[in-house]
């Protein structure tokens, strides 16, 4: 029972952090900078102000637009659910392995997808279409990524997988090297940051997720970028627990858990600078170099299982 | 009793062809004779084959008909009963859908009487073949399911692109055809035999096991629709009553993976892994390029069709996943891959034929084939668009529907892979993989198009924007349809545990490990290695869903949504051409895989008179450029060689006769 407790408030946290991890991005990307930015807690103000304010619907929006904001915010809730952020083992992490976690951001992406074309504006199928374009290419190698994780580890659960990095003697593998390295790629594609989108632009030219959602107001358009939140602290939390799994708590006792509490949030803040210095010096690439750059996070993830299957396998 | 409900299939499905017969003219007549003794056939089949199913055992019975040596013997076991229960489901639906469907064809130029014939004989064709127990009578229900097909993609044969499509579908069958008679033909050689039992009991040598392999996978993929054979299959299903579509597609292609199942596992038995390899390039080839050559189709009908060659890919992957594993003495993962392929043909043929009746509706209603001319339909289709919004999220892989299910298994059963001793396999398996996974992502996009273009937006066309909900009956065939994708994408552990009988037929350990940890959970090897606990992912997308609305409620109270026109920029009225198209928007992956296609582009300038430009954009298949062209090229040029001897010339004859009989009296001296 306590381990179910453990797993909701872990979901809790996951669900109400994400905003910080967002939030301090964009403040640690301000001072790179020299600019002032608003301070780490700025996105929890936005969100209450988004939740007070009217929605306004556009006349040609069918139910799907009402309800994607829902089913995107409750499928990321949800895959927050099974993350394993400072404890492994909680019994939660059994509904959904890491491939079914791919399968829930794809559900909502899928509706956010529908809910750009549901007005019937040009800025809405634009960003569909580049959207799911970008994915198609992202899953081959997030999944290729995983797999190369998997064949080490023998499983894709996520709290099997970093309870195994957790228990055995620590070992550099170089297939993790080049896995880790291009989950990194496809992380920034997935949650489009820079180089692939541009979450603080509204230019016609470059947006991606930024023109399905235009259309969205509100309560609609706080779920949304919530759901943007969540995904991004998910794809943190992944990065920094299965590369880097020391300080995850094994057993539920109150030390454990605060030092696991304290070693995720150093390890994302520390994500968080390193996702800053990058979009500071990247600039946006053309949607058409952006296949390359996920050729080369594929090809990166393939290599990484090659070196399994020739180095480490016997 | 399955048995015999199953004999009752088969003779309903006879009785629906044949009993309109008496009154042909009576267009009413015979909507009230076959489609309720369709239904009932389909009926009895669910009933019949889930009982074997369930069960798990095998009834056999030899009728006096047939040739005097070898009367025609039946036979039910879990595997046929499995396919039959799928063929029941969607002829069930069909028979209930089809009614109001056929309404239109009362109106037109051809009478009805053809429809339910030739209707009635392929669904007791498809049912004999699954039963069939020798090779002949299988031969000649698989040439009776056929040929009826033939017929009914030909029904509207006043179009000639729609008798064309019948030749080359007919065509192609009876090569397949001739494919699979060879395979027989190697086996019975060797076994001694016509009889299914006669021929699983002879093992071939390792030569001639490979050849009847080959024969047989070339003849049942042709009807099943692998690449490079599946050219058939976008020029058949477009021109077909929309509930055949569904059939065909739904089913007929599930008889061929039957057919392939039983002929490499049952009768033809030691499987080689080299025969496992084929079958999963083959299938990642077909599941890649179907969806991508579906991307690029703009007629709904014919963008499913291709998204049937995707699925059977799929389908094989599995199977090929599952012949590796059993050609290298791991017979508990084969079990898995099995039940993965299997999982995945009763998924697809839920969600396509959902699909594909969905299509008929759209057609029926808007008449228009071509996507760029719907849109908004929603509004005015609010049933149909959800059933179809299912099956779309269903036929993407997304969860908690059911083609996540299968594709989830067909996952597990790939990383696998490592334990093959064979390094290149255990590195070739991931990558297979990375193409499911490339696949599944591409399908998604598709069917945002597919759906965000049809349904969402604003019409494209008048006759779109005039559409109205379709009647009762398709309605409810939709939303059964709709419910069972749910249904087996919630409950997977009752259903493999089903399926798990089949596969226990070949590899008689089965799985058991896969459902060994209650209905919650799905845990294929072990709880430690991968778990899915899809009841509790719906309760959860539920809950969170439950709590974000009952959070936000008492705010909707407050302030109310308010709906306003869509913002233009400031730059006047928003019309339906400003929308994005079905081409625009897969203009980024056709940049991105260019060389997949053969596309002709060309854009004219407009005239002096003209406001617009002209941009034609044409997409082939270069399965016709490549294969089929040189191949037709080839038979017309030998024709015409062989022609030659032809001269018209009495004493040419004459000798040719001469010689004929000379060298044959040589060869009987021999």
């Amino acid at each position: 029972m306590s381990g179910w407790i453990l797993a909701i408030l872990q979901t809790g946290l996951l669900v109400f952090g994400a905003p910080f991890l967002a939030g301090w991005v964009k403040w640690v990307k301000c001072r790179l900078q020299a600019r002032q930015g608003p301070p780490p807690w700025q996105p929890y103000r936005d969100l209450l102000r988004l939740f007070k304010k009217e929605v306004v619907v556009a006349e040609s929006a069918s139910p799907i637009f009402r309800i994607a904001p829902y089913v995107v915010f409750s499928v990321t809730a949800l895959a927050c659910s099974v993350v394993p952020m400072v404890a492994v083992g909680l019994p939660s992490a059994a509904i959904a392995d890491v491939i079914v976690l791919v399968g829930f951001f794809a559900l909502g992406r899928f509706f956010i997808a529908l809910a750009g074309m549901d007005v019937g504006t040009a800025f809405g199928g634009m960003g569909s279409s580049r959207e799911m374009t970008i994915a198609s290419l992202a899953e081959p190698a997030m999944l290729m990524g995983v797999f190369t994780l998997a064949m080490t580890v023998h499983s894709t659960n996520l709290a099997t997988m970093i309870g195994y990095l957790l228990a055995a003697p620590f070992q550099l593998y170089p297939s993790f090297v080049f896995a880790a390295m291009g989950l990194m790629l496809v992380a920034v594609a997935e949650t489009g940051r820079i180089p692939v989108d541009n979450p603080a632009t509204h230019l016609e030219l470059t947006m991606v997720h930024e023109a399905m959602i235009l259309e969205y107001s509100g309560r609609h358009l706080a779920l949304m970028e919530w759901g943007a939140m969540l995904k991004l602290m998910i794809y943190g939390v992944l990065l920094a627990n299965l590369f880097c799994p020391w300080g995850v708590a094994v057993d539920y006792a109150p030390l454990p858990l605060l030092l696991g509490l304290a070693a995720i949030t150093g390890k994302l803040l520390l994500l968080g600078t390193a996702l800053a210095v990058a979009e500071t010096g990247l600039a946006k690439m053309r949607l058409f170099r952006v296949p390359q750059y996920l050729g080369l996070a594929f090809i990166l993830c393939l290599l990484g299982m090659l070196s399994h299957v020739i180095l480490e396998m016997n | 009793m399955s048995f015999y409900l199953a004999l009752l299939a088969v003779i309903a499905a006879l009785a629906s062809a044949l009993l309109p017969l008496i009154c042909p003219g009576n267009s009413r007549a015979i909507k009230i004779i076959a489609f309720p003794l369709l239904g009932l056939s389909g009926v009895s089949s669910v009933l019949g084959g889930g009982m074997a199913l369930l069960r798990g055992v095998t009834h056999s019975l030899t009728l006096p008909v047939g040739l005097p040596w070898l009367h025609c013997q039946l036979r039910l076991d879990p595997l046929s009963g499995f396919f039959l229960l799928v063929v029941g489901l969607v002829t069930l639906v069909a028979a209930i859908y089809g009614p109001a469907y056929v309404r239109e064809y009362q109106q037109g130029p051809q009478p009805l009487l053809p429809l339910t014939l030739f209707t009635g004989l392929f669904v007791a064709g498809m049912d004999l073949v699954l039963l069939a127990a020798d090779a002949f009578s299988f031969m000649i229900s698989w040439e009776l399911m056929s040929v009826t097909s033939y017929f009914l993609v030909a029904y509207q044969h006043q179009h000639e692109v729609n008798r064309r499509s019948a030749f080359i579908y007919l065509l192609m069958a009876q090569v397949g055809g001739l494919f699979i008679l060879l395979g027989f033909g190697v086996l019975a050689g060797f076994g001694g035999g016509f009889d299914f039992s006669a021929m699983s009991r002879v093992v071939l040598p390792a030569g001639w096991a490979t050849v009847a392999f080959v024969l047989a996978f070339i003849g049942f993929g042709m009807k099943a629709g692998i690449v490079p054979l599946h050219v058939w299959l976008p020029q058949a299903h477009p021109v077909a009553p929309s509930h055949i579509s569904a059939l065909m597609s739904g089913v007929m292609l599930k008889v061929a993976v039957y057919g392939f199942i039983r002929f490499t596992y049952h009768l033809l038995g030691g499987i080689h892994w080299q025969w496992g390899g084929l079958v999963l390039f083959v299938g990642s080839a077909s599941a890649v390029l179907g969806v991508l050559y579906a991307l690029m189709q703009h007629d709904l009908k014919r963008l499913l069709a291709y998204h049937s060659v995707e699925n059977i890919g799929i389908i094989y992957i599995g199977l090929g996943l599952s012949m590796i594993f059993a050609g290298t003495g791991h017979p508990a993962l084969a079990a898995l891959g099995l039940i993965a392929a299997l999982y995945h043909c009763l998924n697809h043929a839920l969600f396509k034929s959902l699909l594909f009746f969905g299509a008929g509706v759209i057609l029926q209603q808007t008449h228009e084939h071509d996507l760029e001319r719907m849109g908004g339909l929603i509004h005015r289709m609010p049933v149909t668009a959800t059933c179809f919004l299912v099956g779309c999220i269903s036929i993407s892989a997304l969860p908690p529907f059911n083609g996540f299910v299968s594709e989830w298994l067909t996952f597990q059963t790939a990383l696998q892979g490592p334990i093959l001793n064979n390094h290149i396999m255990a590195a070739l398996i991931p990558v297979a993989a990375a193409v499911l996974a490339l696949t599944g992502a591409l399908a998604a996009a598709c069917f945002v198009k597919v759906f965000g273009v049809c349904f969402l937006g604003l019409p494209r066309s008048e006759r779109s924007a005039a559409a109205c909900e379709t009647t009762l009956g398709p309605r409810i065939g939709q939303v059964i349809l709709a419910l069972l994708c749910l249904l087996f994408g919630v409950l997977p552990t009752w259903t493999v545990t089903q399926l798990e009988t089949v596969a226990k037929q070949f590899f008689p350990a089965g799985m058991p490990e896969t459902t060994a940890h209650g209905w919650l959970w799905l845990t294929p090897v072990s709880p430690e290695v991968a778990s899915y606990g899809a009841p509790l992912v719906l309760l959860g997308i539920s809950l969170a869903w439950l709590l974000a609305w009952l959070w936000l409620h008492p705010r909707r109270k407050r302030t109310p949504v308010r709906i306003s026109p869509a913002w233009d920029c400031g730059f006047g009225p928003l019309n339906a051409r400003m929308q994005y198209t079905a081409t625009a928007f897969s203009m980024p992956i056709r940049r991105i895989f260019r060389p997949v296609w053969p596309i002709t582009e060309s854009y004219q300038k407009p005239g002096a008179e003209e406001r617009g430009g002209r941009y034609r954009l044409q997409v082939g298949d270069w399965a016709w450029l490549r294969v089929y062209e040189p191949i037709g090229r080839l038979v017309s040029a030998t024709a015409r060689r062989v022609a030659m001897i032809q001269g018209g010339n009495i004493r040419a004859y004459l000798a040719y006769s001469f010689f004929t009989l000379i060298f044959l009296l040589w060869v009987v001296s021999l």
